[in-house]
C-alpha cells in the first residue's frame, strides 16, 4: 500500500485522455496527454522530432511525439523531454554521438517525413545505440496523412522490438463499453480505439446494457452481450461490415464471450440448464460442447493460447476462483489459492501470466500470477474497485477498469505494475477493456 | 438519516468489512441495513388471508406492495424479514393462476462482471424457489439477471451496495 503510494505519486507517468462524446472522428482531438514523470528505471531514448521534406503544408501528427508517448506507456523506456533535445539530426550524417552520450541516453531516433506519391507519406526513421555508436534500424513505414499515428505506432513496435526483442502492441485496438446517461436514459456503446485510446468508433449503441467484448483473433470481429431484448443474449459483429450474429439467446444467462485461438470456436457462460456453465460452440455448424457440470456459477472462460484447455471462474469452493480445465473437458483444476476472491482471467504470454480480479474485503485490484515463477503474484493496480484485466497481446501491459468517484475509467499499465496511464471519459463510465491482437504487418 | 451520519456509519463499517469481511455476512438484522427500502415496513400483514387477491390488491395491499428482497454479501439466502411478503406474493400467483411476474437478480458492483450476473441470477433463483414452495407453480415466474448493471445507487460504500443486492418482483401480468 505504501509502496504503491509511493510509486503512484512519485513515478507514475499519468496520462489524461479525454474520449469526448460517442461520435467517433472528432474525439480524437479531445484527447490530451500529460506525463507527470519517468521511470529512472527505464532505458532512456531520445526521439528527435521528424523533418517535414515533402512539398505542401506539414501533416499535422507529430509523429515523434507519438513513438515517444508509446514507448513511455511501455514502462521500459524514458525518454528525453522535449526541452532537453538540443541538437534535430534528421540524418545519420548529422548525429553528434557525444552530444546524446552527454545527455545520458541509450538509444536515438532520428526521422524524416517524406511525400510518397498519391498524397501518402513515408515516414523514414534510423534508430541508434547511443554509446556503441551505431545504427540499429534505418527503416520506412509509409501511409496516408490522416493515419499517421497508426505509421507513428509500427514505428513504435519496430523500435521497441529492435531493443526488448519483444514484438511490441502499439499498433493494436482495444475495445471498451461507455455507458452515459442515467436512469431510463442510459446509453451504452461499444467502442473501438487505438491503443492509446485515440480515435474512438461506435461499433455498436444502446439503450439497454452491453457488456464483455471479445476479440476474433483475425481482429476483425467483436462477440459481445446485450440486454436489447430484455435479457442477455450474445452477439458476433463484423467490424468491416458492420453485420451481426445472434450467437445465443437462451433464457437465463448468455454470458462471457471468449474467441478459440484460431477463430473457429466461441466459448460462453449459459445459465438454462439451471446455473451458469461453460459451453463451447463450433461456429462453423453451431455444435455445442458443455464443459462444466456443477451447481455454483463457472463464467468468464478464457483460452489458453494454444487453445488446449480455457481458464475460468467458478464458485464451487465457495468463493470465485479460477480454475483450468481442458478444452475437450474434464476435471478441472484450481489454480488460484490465495485471496479470498479470484475472478476474470486474462491469460498472456504463452499462458505464462494470468491476470485476474483479486478481491480481499473491499478492495478488489488487479493481480498477475507468473506461472513460471511458481504461481508467484503481484498486484499492478492500487485502487479499490479495480476490475476488467486484459493483457496486450505481447502481455507487457494490460487494460483494466478502475473507478473514479462516481465514474468508471481505463487504465494501461505495464506489466511489471510501474507505469500506469489513465483514459477518462469525459461524461459517463467506461469499462470492460479487450486489448485486440496483433494486427497482421 | 442524514448524510454525514450515513457517510459516517458506512466508513466505520468499511473499515469493520475491511477487518474482517464474513462479520458482514452474519450481521443479524436486529441492527437494519442503513434503510434499504421505504417499502420495507414492519406493517403486520395476513399473508394466508381467506380472500383471494385481486389485482387492484397490488397496488393497495401492504404486503403485495413489498416487492423486493434484500440479499446479504455474496449470499442468496432470504432473509426471515422476507418471508412475509414472499408468502403474501405466493399466494397472489396461487389466487390468480394467470398472473405472471419476472424476477429480476441483481449484485452490488463489487467484483467481475460476469460472475456478478451468476450471483444475481442466484438471487431471483432463491426468491422463485421460495415462492413455488408457497405453491407458486413455476410456470408463473420467469427470471432475469442484470448483475450489477442495474444499481438503485452509485455510491462505493456498503449502504448503497447494500441496497443494490436485491431481487426485485415485476409483475409482468396482473
Amino acid at each position: 500500500m505504501t509502496a504503491w503510494r509511493t510509486i503512484r505519486n512519485g513515478l507514475l507517468l499519468a496520462l489524461v485522455v479525454a474520449v469526448c462524446g460517442a461520435g467517433g472522428r472528432a474525439s480524437a482531438q479531445g484527447l490530451t496527454l500529460d506525463i507527470v514523470n519517468g521511470v529512472p528505471s527505464a532505458v532512456p531514448i531520445a526521439v528527435v522530432p521528424f523533418s517535414w521534406e515533402g512539398s505542401g503544408v506539414p501533416p499535422a501528427t507529430d509523429v515523434a511525439s507519438v513513438i515517444g508517448m508509446d514507448l513511455n506507456r511501455s514502462g521500459q523506456f524514458r525518454t528525453l523531454p522535449k526541452d532537453d533535445v538540443v541538437e534535430f539530426p534528421h540524418r545519420g550524417n548529422d548525429v553528434k554521438f557525444a552530444t546524446w552520450k552527454l545527455l545520458k541516453q541509450d538509444y536515438l531516433v532520428i526521422g524524416r517525413q517524406v511525400d510518397a506519391g498519391n498524397g501518402a507519406v513515408r515516414v523514414e526513421f534510423e534508430l541508434y545505440d547511443v554509446p556503441g555508436q551505431r545504427q540499429l534500424l534505418a527503416l520506412s513505414v509509409t501511409g496516408q496523412p490522416a493515419d499517421l499515428r497508426g505509421v507513428a505506432h509500427q514505428i513504435a513496435d519496430l523500435i521497441y522490438e529492435k531493443i526488448t526483442g519483444v514484438r511490441g502492441a502499439f499498433w493494436t485496438r482495444v475495445a471498451y463499453i461507455t455507458a452515459t446517461g442515467t436512469g431510463h436514459n442510459m446509453e451504452y456503446s461499444l467502442v473501438v480505439a487505438d491503443s492509446d485510446g485515440h480515435n474512438p468508433q461506435v461499433v455498436v449503441r444502446s439503450h439497454e446494457t452491453l457488456m464483455s467484448p471479445s476479440w476474433s483473433p483475425d481482429g476483425g470481429k467483436i462477440a459481445y452481450v446485450s440486454f436489447e431484448s430484455g435479457n442477455s443474449a450474445i452477439y458476433i459483429q463484423d467490424l468491416s461490415t458492420g453485420s451481426r450474429r445472434l450467437v445465443s439467446s437462451h433464457s437465463g444467462i448468455n454470458g462471457a464471450p471468449a474467441f478459440s485461438p484460431d477463430g473457429t470456436k466461441l466459448a460462453m457462460s449459459l445459465s438454462y440448464v439451471g446455473n451458469p456453465e461453460i459451453f463451447v460452440m463450433d461456429l462453423a455448424t453451431g455444435d455445442m460442447r458443455r464443459l462444466t457440470h456443477h451447481f455454483s456459477i463457472d463464467t468468464e472462460p478464457e483460452w489458453t493460447p494454444d487453445g488446449q484447455s480455457l481458464v475460468f471462474t467458478s464458485d464451487r469452493s465457495g468463493k470465485p476462483q479460477l480454475y483450468q480445465i481442458a478444452a475437450t473437458g474434464g476435471t478441472p483444476e484450481r489454480l488460484t489459492f490465495s485471496g479470498e476472491y479470484n475472478s476474470d482471467a486474462s491469460v498472456g504470454f504463452r499462458n505464462k501470466r494470468i491476470a485476474m480480479v483479486q478481491g480481499a474485503g473491499n478492495v478488489y485490484r488487479i493481480a498477475i500470477m507468473d506461472r513460471g515463477l511458481g504461481g508467484q503474484e503481484h498486484m499492478v493496480s492500487p485502487g479499490n474497485m479495480d476490475e476488467s484485466p486484459s493483457f496486450a497481446p505481447n502481455a507487457s501491459m494490460l487494460l483494466y477498469a478502475a473507478s473514479d468517484g462516481a465514474r468508471g475509467v481505463l487504465y494501461a499499465v505495464s506489466a511489471d505494475g510501474r507505469v500506469r496511464q489513465r483514459l477518462v471519459l469525459a461524461n459517463g463510465d467506461v469499462r470492460e477493456p479487450a486489448w485486440g491482437p496483433f494486427r497482421p504487418r | 438519516m442524514n448524510k454525514t451520519i450515513r457517510v459516517t456509519f458506512a466508513a466505520v463499517l468499511c473499515i469493520g468489512l475491511a477487518a474482517c469481511a464474513t462479520k458482514q455476512e452474519v450481521k443479524p438484522s436486529a441492527a437494519p441495513a442503513p434503510a434499504p427500502a421505504p417499502e420495507v415496513t414492519t406493517q403486520p400483514t395476513e399473508p394466508t388471508g381467506p380472500a383471494a387477491f385481486t389485482p387492484a390488491d397490488l397496488s393497495s395491499n401492504d404486503c403485495l406492495l413489498r416487492r423486493t428482497v434484500y440479499f446479504d454479501l455474496d449470499q442468496s439466502v432470504i432473509k426471515p424479514q422476507f418471508q412475509d411478503a414472499i408468502a403474501c406474493h405466493a399466494k397472489y400467483l396461487r389466487d390468480r393462476p394467470d398472473a405472471r411476474m419476472t424476477l429480476e437478480g441483481n449484485a452490488d458492483e463489487r467484483g467481475s462482471r460476469e460472475y456478478n450476473l451468476g450471483l444475481g441470477e442466484r438471487r431471483a433463483n432463491a426468491v422463485a424457489s421460495a415462492l413455488e414452495a408457497e405453491g407458486a407453480s413455476a410456470a408463473q415466474i420467469k427470471v432475469v439477471s442484470y448483475g450489477e448493471e442495474r444499481p438503485v445507487c452509485r455510491e462505493h460504500n456498503e449502504s448503497c451496495w447494500s441496497r443494490n443486492r436485491r431481487a426485485e418482483i415485476v409483475y409482468t401480468v396482473k
